[in-house]
């Protein structure tokens, strides 16, 4: 049986936990929320990691979501440099990797994930990979010590932003790609190849098709071997090939683990304990699907939902439609819904020979997504459209 | 209650608009307009949700 805890703990300092530690005083919590994160930082914006702040534009205290003074005054216990290591739902206690104990009665699992690296690099200067405000400032401080060339490795949303900043600080860069298509088994074949045209505007050397065998180099890294035995010259080589969430401190805690923490519909994984973020796995109602979001507005909804659902027990399923954007050179990509590659597709409003366009996407006579290139006002009409369940013939007539 | 941009902040997401279309609008031009700069009371619960939902923390409301 459930029920209202007494305190909140937050495991996990970023997005989600931020928001759900902010929700919980918002919706009038006056019990005890401590805030414990790996970091040293205080919470704060990912999105600007790979853009404002990489390209030198934003100095990075302007991506914080607060301060420590912001959380005192709300009544946020924040302990910063502490990662957790293990979980007693039993005893409920977390152990932190100092070896000490902490005692929680409520519980909020928003620990994210981590980026995958490639093995065999470690210990190479000039390789890196876009997380953290710290992997943000380490990069930085590379691109702008004077590289020749930078090589990215991956075609996904990281790479492709580090690859148009790069290429606004004048850089060389290439792209190396394993797949066909870049984002070729999210957008499909038809959208990835515009996303593939936009970088080649801009200059980049994008490879695709290949994959990377090595990264060779004498302590700092010098060229990228690829697996059709080309090599690339490389000062400094960014790996964005996506993340891994942070599950391993909950092993035989009794939490399932799969991808991510089992979650129920209103994210609740055990009496009192809940989960948000990259690292929540949960069945979205409205898509009839089990899923982990890995989307900023997806982390800041979940975390206040994952909030909410530990005060009041009446709290109802989450159920959004995924978003994001991207910004990439000056094109605005935003994607909402739940898309498959091998959807039915159709251009619904501008060109994109311009790449200013709305497309949507349809499976099973339903519409699944929207994807915009400089249409935010298309997507997020499309987004309510798909929020209500509408036929694809539905959306194909709407206009707006 | 009065909304209030930063538009040196906002990024023409458009989540406000996904919200509250009758107060919020991003056009073509990629630009947002504020098409009701004071709406009412019964919009407040709806407007504290954009102030919440915005990427870029964007809006806020000035009680004035």
């Amino acid at each position: 049986m459930t029920s209202i805890p007494r305190a909140v703990t937050i495991v996990g300092a970023s997005l989600a936990g931020f928001n759900a530690a902010e929700a919980l005083r918002r919706d009038g919590f006056e019990g005890p929320v401590t805030l414990i994160g790996a970091e040293d930082h205080p919470p704060y914006d990912r999105p600007p990691l790979s853009k404002q702040v990489l390209a030198g534009d934003w100095e990075p205290d302007r991506a914080a979501l607060t301060d420590t003074e912001e959380l005192a005054d709300d009544g946020i216990e924040a302990r910063f440099g502490l990662r957790a290591t293990g979980l007693d739902l039993n005893a409920r206690e977390l152990s932190l990797h100092t070896g000490e104990t902490v005692a929680f009665d409520g519980l909020v699992i928003a620990t994210g994930a981590r980026c995958r690296t490639m093995p065999g690099t470690d210990g190479l200067s000039g390789l890196h990979v876009l997380r953290s405000l710290d992997d943000c400032l380490a990069l930085r401080a590379d691109l702008e010590a004077g590289p020749q060339r930078v090589v990215v490795v991956g075609a996904g949303f990281i790479g492709a932003e580090v690859a148009a900043t790069a290429r606004g600080r004048g850089l060389e860069v290439t792209v190396v790609e394993a797949l066909p298509t870049p984002l070729g088994r999210v957008l499909g074949d038809e959208m990835g190849s515009v996303c593939a045209e936009v970088h080649r505007d801009h200059g980049v050397d994008l490879r695709t098709g290949v994959g990377v065998d090595r990264i060779e180099g004498d302590h700092r890294v010098e060229r990228v071997v690829l697996s059709d035995g080309a090599t690339v010259d490389a000062d400094v080589v960014v790996v964005g090939i996506g993340v891994i969430p942070n599950t391993e401190w909950l092993e035989g805690s009794g939490v399932q683990i799969d991808d991510g923490v089992i979650c129920d519909a209103s994210c609740l994984v055990a009496d009192r304990v809940t989960a948000a973020g990259d690292v929540a796995r949960w069945p979205n109602q409205l898509f009839g699907e089990t899923m982990r979001v890995e989307h900023w507005d997806n982390a800041a909804a979940q975390g206040a939902h994952a909030a909410r659902r530990l005060l009041d027990e009446a709290t109802g399923p989450f159920a959004p439609v995924p978003w994001f954007w991207s910004d990439q050179y000056d094109r605005k990509i935003q994607l909402a819904g739940r898309v498959r590659p091998d959807d039915e597709v159709r251009v619904v409003n501008g060109s994109v020979a311009e790449r200013r366009f709305a497309a949507i996407y349809g499976r099973g006579g339903r519409i699944t997504g929207v994807l915009g290139f400089n249409r935010p006002r298309h997507v997020m009409r499309y987004r309510a459209l798909i929020e209500q369940g509408a036929t694809f013939d539905e959306a194909l007539a709407a206009e707006f | 209650m009065r909304i209030v941009v930063d538009f040196d902040l906002c990024e023409s997401n458009a989540v406000c608009m996904q919200i509250a279309p009758d107060i919020f609008e991003v056009r073509d031009d990629d630009f947002l307009y504020i098409l009701n700069e004071t709406p009412g009371e019964a919009d407040r619960s709806r407007v504290e949700e954009c102030v919440q939902r915005c990427p870029k923390q964007a809006i806020s409301i000035a009680e004035d």
